[in-house]
């Protein structure tokens, strides 16, 4: 029998129970429909948080004060006062710094924001003109900080999107108004261009001021919250990590790094870091997709073990008129193939459906990776193989007249 | 045509041995009409599973149109069935919610046969058996004769050596089975070679020799007038 026939054959046959192929074919749906899906939605989700980290700048080196201790009390980290003005400007001026291109002092604080009745709470950055190119800030009307700003302790606001929606409402052009932050009036002289992001990390949802105007007029503070660093290269971030982390180290007079009372994080860490907690994630998931298709595997062998007792006077007839045992061997794996293989395109469209429904309501990137996909089905054809194989076996051994005789 | 030579058959199940066939021997000739008779346990359905390659004797020599069936493999007695022998069964066996025309087409495509010959060949055996008009027809739309005369057709289309019949008319009604009866009848006419096993002794009428057995021996061997 040549083996066009004999998948005609066994289409004929699954088509004839369709009840009982296709609760087969549901199990093996659902393993690869999930596998697909999660596996995409976590690879959605580590490009999400990719793109983000991306957006802040790049050549980014930022340094944190570390943790606030008094005694043997451990503070949070980044809760310290250590970090100052003078340590930003020694980096800007200190000749044993070669591979800094820009320094940007930092001082930020969340603070009510009013605006006649409309008020919001919104993170508060008091920064150098130098901060919109580090962090690649663009304005989509007005101005930035300017140095005479800095200089002359303006002010002056320029706020994000999302303050300015919250704020003056949507579309409304908030620039020349003034707005009203911890009791000092602020002129807005321009808004960002939206940059995306969501919860704490909202980069649309900020106002930033002069540094001096934060640190002196608005809240009395004399130190920094961060400081942003931009390096003159990709090829020198290293260096620069150990120019800068030896300056300060020196300045605030400590010889054992580990003992320091600041942090220095590259953009490189910090993407590093996230994408082994995603990894880590998406592996998870695969991981218990793979389960679901395990088990849609047993359940292919199940269906075809009831099969193979429920057809033995079929078997034994076909084995009379002929059949050869590894006709009946083929017949019994093209069924289980056929199963699986259907599942599996059907579990692909549904997979792939899935995830762009979530990613769309989860607002990821939609991603489709081609190896998730030929590895579904691949290991859906194997396991047509696999959980085929036992009862086919099965089938091909009963003999013609035992199996004729079966009631 | 048929040789059968001192066959016997044994099972044994544990330390019991029980002895269905002993040295039995008998030769059938090419176009003969034979009916094999005895009650139930007389070694009749074990002698038409041993002439129809469904099993092997335990010893003696059993030749079929030339091959020796005896000594066969496996895949070689699926050939043997495929090529030299149409089966009718008592429970027709065809093959559920199936059309009878791929019923009819099935031991072609085990022979290889391309497609389109499958077809013509079905369609005249089934005109044949007088069901030109239900080759669409599934099994469970057809009355037991009609399911029968299915069952002929598809014993007839690898133009087989012998059909061999095992109660052909044990589950059909009895105006149903003169109908059937008369289909051997006229392909005896036309030289087939029969044989049929029953144990009603006005269907083994139809046959022209009749050989009785009762307990795993031939009791008689005669020709019917």
């Amino acid at each position: 029998m040549d083996i066009k026939a004999l998948i005609i054959e066994c289409f004929g046959t699954l088509t004839i129970n369709k009840m009982r192929t296709g609760l087969a074919i549901l199990g093996i749906v659902i393993g690869i429909g999930s596998v697909i899906a999660l596996i995409s939605l976590g690879q959605a989700s580590q490009q999400a948080i990719t793109n983000q980290i991306e957006s802040l700048g790049s050549n980014l080196l930022t340094v944190q004060p570390g943790a606030q201790n008094s005694g043997a009390v451990r503070g949070a980290a980044g809760g310290a006062q250590t970090l100052t003005l003078d340590d930003a400007k020694a980096i800007m001026s200190s000749s044993k710094i070669t591979t800094i291109k820009s320094v940007s002092p930092e001082f930020s604080k969340r603070s009510q924001v009013t605006y006649g009745r409309n008020n919001t709470n919104t993170q508060i950055i008091g920064v150098y003109p130098a901060y919109a190119e580090i962090r690649k800030i663009t304005v989509s009307s007005g101005v930035f900080i300017t140095e005479r700003d800095e200089a002359a302790m303006s002010k002056v606001a320029v706020i994000g999107p999302q303050v300015v929606a919250d704020l003056f409402g949507e579309g409304a052009n908030p620039i020349g108004q003034s707005i009203r932050v911890n009791g000092q009036s602020l002129k807005v002289i321009g808004v960002t261009t939206a940059k995306g992001g969501s919860g704490f990390n909202n980069q649309d949802d900020v106002i930033y001021v002069p540094l001096s105007t934060a640190q002196k007029q608005m809240f009395g503070a004399d130190y920094l919250s961060s400081i942003s660093l931009e390096a003159k290269s990709q090829d020198v971030m290293v260096a620069a990590q150990n120019e800068v982390g030896y300056l300060l180290l020196a300045r605030h007079k400590f010889t054992d790094p580990t003992q320091a009372d600041f942090s220095i994080m590259s953009q490189n860490d910090i993407l590093n870091t996230a994408s082994q907690v995603t990894g880590t994630f998406t592996t998870l998931l695969g991981g218990i997709a793979a389960i679901s298709l395990l088990v849609g595997g047993i359940g292919i062998m199940n269906i075809m073990l009831v099969t193979v007792t429920e057809r033995t006077r079929e078997i034994g007839l076909r084995k009379a008129l002929g059949a050869k045992r590894k006709v009946i061997i083929y017949q019994f794996l093209i069924e289980a193939i056929i199963l699986t293989l259907t599942g599996g395109i059907i579990g692909m469209l549904l997979g792939i459906g899935i995830s762009f429904v979530l990613s769309s309501i989860m607002g990821l990137p939609f991603t489709i990776s081609p190896p998730s996909i030929a590895l579904a089905m691949g290991v859906s054809g194997v396991i047509g193989v696999l959980f085929g194989w036992y009862p086919a076996q099965k089938a091909a051994k009963l003999q013609p007249i035992e199996a004729l005789r079966y009631e | 045509m048929i040789t059968v030579s001192h066959i016997s058959k044994l099972y044994k199940t544990g330390d019991i041995e029980t002895v269905a066939l002993s040295d039995v021997s008998f030769e059938i000739k090419k176009g003969e009409f034979v009916a094999i008779m005895g009650p139930s346990g007389s070694g009749k359905s074990t002698l038409m599973h041993i002439l129809g390659a469904l099993d092997q004797p335990t010893s003696g020599e059993y030749n079929l149109d030339g091959e020796s069936i005896s000594k066969a493999n496996d895949d070689e007695l699926a050939d043997i069935r495929n090529k030299k022998i149409g089966f009718i069964f008592q429970a027709f066996n065809l093959l559920p919610r199936t059309s009878a025309l791929k019923n009819v087409m099935l031991p072609m495509a085990y022979a290889g046969i391309p497609e389109s010959e499958r077809l013509v060949r079905a369609k005249k055996y089934l005109e044949m058996v007088g069901l030109g008009n239900r080759m669409d027809h599934t099994s469970n739309q057809l009355s037991g004769g009609q399911q029968q005369r299915v069952a002929i057709a598809r014993g007839l289309v690898m133009d087989p050596a012998i059909l061999l019949a095992d109660e052909p008319t044990g589950n059909i009604a009895s105006n149903q089975a003169a109908e059937v009866m008369d289909i051997f009848t006229k392909l005896h006419e036309k030289g087939h070679t029969i044989v049929m096993i029953t144990h009603e002794p006005d269907i083994a009428e139809y046959a022209k020799r009749v050989i009785t057995i009762r307990d795993g021996k031939i009791l008689e061997d005669k020709k019917n007038k």
